[in-house]
């Protein structure tokens, strides 16, 4: 095994990109802005739809601390589908187990694995520069992939065909045309200043202290989370483990708290020993401080997500709290969203059209996770002395009362947000059950290969679209408009023999997951969400699904 | 299924002496307390939202009539 890189330590060098010697601005399909997990995902989800991407970062470092550090399914599928997910599985911890106290009590536990039969965990945990890491060095694989460190976007001038981008560089300035801007600059976005748009929202009156801590403690991987504990007393307080022993501590301090005078190792150390200390079994441990800092944060997002040719994705685009890990998740689930579109629009396969579906779309997901993030935020920080009120009394009957616990939100569980209204679904035209409706991103499930080993369906899912057959040997020859890809899987149900080239749901995960009967058919875009589902469809029915999902109708 | 407005207690008069005598030799907030945790076991036991959205809709009405006639 190949040393492991110091993701933190890693400077890129700024090269010299013939486009600053060009006599006329030199032209690309796309250039992203903004080289964090989002930026990267966009970059790479383009190069493998052979799309060239200018990707600009202005410094040359990773991620400066852990940051994000919860990567939910969803998102690891993402990254499956982009061939990083499985550095990032084996790096990252693993949990499912969560516990929730109030005061020194434990109220309940939970376990995310109830829900099993997927290839991917419901989380891990894995500090941010090791997922740009991950991005960075996929990238550097794909020779489509201009990766330009240090290079600061300075001016935006937007025209009727194209953008045409002022780039700041060590060896001064350069300007850039661009056919479509994906501005992926984080929270503080400077596109979005430059084209003089604002997020807006909540802001809220409250401060946290995110302590990264070295220390070997007997513990497993598990979610701790406390409402008012004594050694932190009327506030909370996190707990959670990261890969290389590292225990992300996150302390909820008040508004009032100076973050200049909390950020002093001599005022983050008293801390985390009242934490340790109040435990048996992590009493005394020796840690380390790593990294801290002291933040706040607002739940906003801008009106529109794309303004004529440039289109805003992840923190830029929309922002929330950190409860649920909503922040990098959405943001990677935005650049799923854009990639397909943008490659097909650029190909000239689609109309400018499925453009504005990115930002329907999107904007529809950043109301549910804003909505979420909100919630739980409310919960954790009660904003008036009836909220705080309720707050208690639902801690104080979760204790004993099931039904409470439903109540208790320290975050939920980030989950992709199902597209219900999108004008790309085809409606139900029969009755069917389940969660799998237009608009859900696919639920994974396990299945034989048609040579006998064992896989998982989304594995098996093309970079176009993929139609799920099932039980039935329709070809669907001639559903695909010009030039679509699109891949079609016949699966077999359970206790079937496999015919040539046939799938088969041994365990019959994936007749229950998505409601089949024999001659179903679900049609998935390239993103992996479902846009249309059938008992018997005619080809024609599949095509016409195919053609509202490009946006061609 | 409409939230029921007409009357509904088995025995009211043995409701209102159960209801007071629980807040006895409480403090105000732990009576605010105690008044709280019922809240959330009787809305549990209603369990549809539809029907709780009409409950706060009627309880928020009521205490809005009371206000106008306070400033009257």
């Amino acid at each position: 095994m190949p040393a492991e890189v110091d993701f933190q330590r890693l400077r890129f060098e700024y090269a010299r990109s013939p486009d600053q010697d060009a006599p006329a601005p030199a032209r690309h399909p796309v250039v992203v802005v903004g080289a964090g997990p989002v930026g990267l995902t966009l970059a790479i989800d383009l190069a493998q739809r052979q799309v060239p991407v200018v990707l600009l970062d202005n410094d040359n470092t990773l991620s400066t601390g852990s940051r994000a550090i919860c990567f939910a399914k969803r998102t690891l599928e993402i990254f499956d589908r982009l061939g990083c997910g499985d550095a990032m599985v084996a790096k990252g911890v693993s949990w499912n187990v969560g516990r929730v106290f109030f005061r020194d009590a434990q109220l309940y536990s939970f376990d995310l694995l109830a829900e099993s039969s997927h290839e991917r965990p419901a989380f891990i945990n894995l500090q941010q520069y090791y997922v740009e890491g991950y991005l960075a060095q996929r990238a550097a694989q794909l020779p489509l992939i201009d990766l330009r460190w240090s290079n600061k976007v300075v001016g935006v001038a937007q025209h009727a065909d194209h953008a045409l981008l002022t780039v700041e560089t060590p060896d001064g300035r350069y300007e850039l045309v661009a056919d479509h801007v994906v501005a992926c600059d984080g929270s503080r976005s400077s596109v979005r200043e430059l084209i003089g748009q604002k997020a807006k929202g909540r802001v809220f009156r409250d401060r946290f202290l995110i302590a990264d801590v070295k220390m070997t403690l007997d513990q497993p991987a598990e979610r701790w989370f406390w409402f008012d504990p004594s050694f932190h007393p009327n506030q909370s307080v996190l707990l959670h483990m990261q890969p290389d022993g590292v225990w992300r501590i996150d302390f909820q301090l008040g508004w009032e708290a100076d973050p200049e005078v909390e950020k002093r190792p001599e005022n983050i150390i008293p801390r985390v020993k009242a934490l340790l200390a109040h435990s048996a079994t992590m009493k005394d441990a020796p840690f380390e401080l790593e990294w801290a800092s002291v933040y706040t944060f607002a739940c906003q997002r801008m009106e529109r997500f794309r303004h004529g040719r440039v289109l805003f994705s992840g923190d830029a685009a929309h922002g929330v709290s950190p409860f649920g890990a909503r922040g990098a998740n959405s943001g990677v689930q935005d650049a799923d969203n854009l990639g397909w579109k943008l490659a097909l629009v650029l190909q000239g396969i689609a109309t400018d059209a499925l453009l504005d579906t990115y930002a329907d779309e999107r904007e529809y997901a950043a109301d549910e996770n804003i909505k979420h993030s909100t919630r739980a935020t409310d919960f954790i920080t009660p904003k008036s002395e009836i909220s705080r009120l309720f707050r208690d009394a639902v801690l104080d009957l979760a204790r004993v009362y099931p039904f409470a616990r439903t109540l208790v939100n320290s975050g939920r569980r980030s989950v992709p947000a199902t597209l219900h209204d999108s004008t790309l679904n085809t409606p139900d035209s029969a009755d069917f059950d389940g969660p799998m409706c237009p608009g859900a991103a696919a639920a994974d499930a396990p299945l034989t290969l048609a040579d006998g080993r064992e896989g998982w369906l989304l594995r098996e899912l093309s970079d176009g679209f993929s139609a799920l057959v099932f039980g039935s040997d329709a070809s669907l020859h001639g559903a695909a408009p010009h030039g679509v890809p699109l891949k079609v899987l016949h699966i077999g149900p359970c206790g079937d023999k496999p015919a040539p080239g046939q799938l088969i749901d041994h365990d019959g995960v994936i007749a229950e997951r998505y409601d089949l009967l024999p001659g179903s058919v679900v049609l998935l875009r390239p993103d992996q969400h479902v846009c249309a589902r059938w008992r018997q469809p005619s080809t024609e029915a599949v095509r016409h699904a195919m053609r509202r999902a490009l946006a061609m109708h | 299924m409409n939230l029921i407005t007409t009357p509904h207690l088995s025995a009211p008069d043995d409701f209102y002496e159960a209801l007071i005598a629980a807040h006895h030799d409480l403090s105000v907030a732990q009576s605010h307390a105690l008044n709280a945790r019922l809240v959330l076991l009787l809305a549990n036991h209603i369990g549809t939202q539809a029907v709780l959205q009409q409950a706060l809709d009627a309880a928020r009405d009521t205490n809005d009539a009371s206000n106008s006639r306070v400033s009257l």
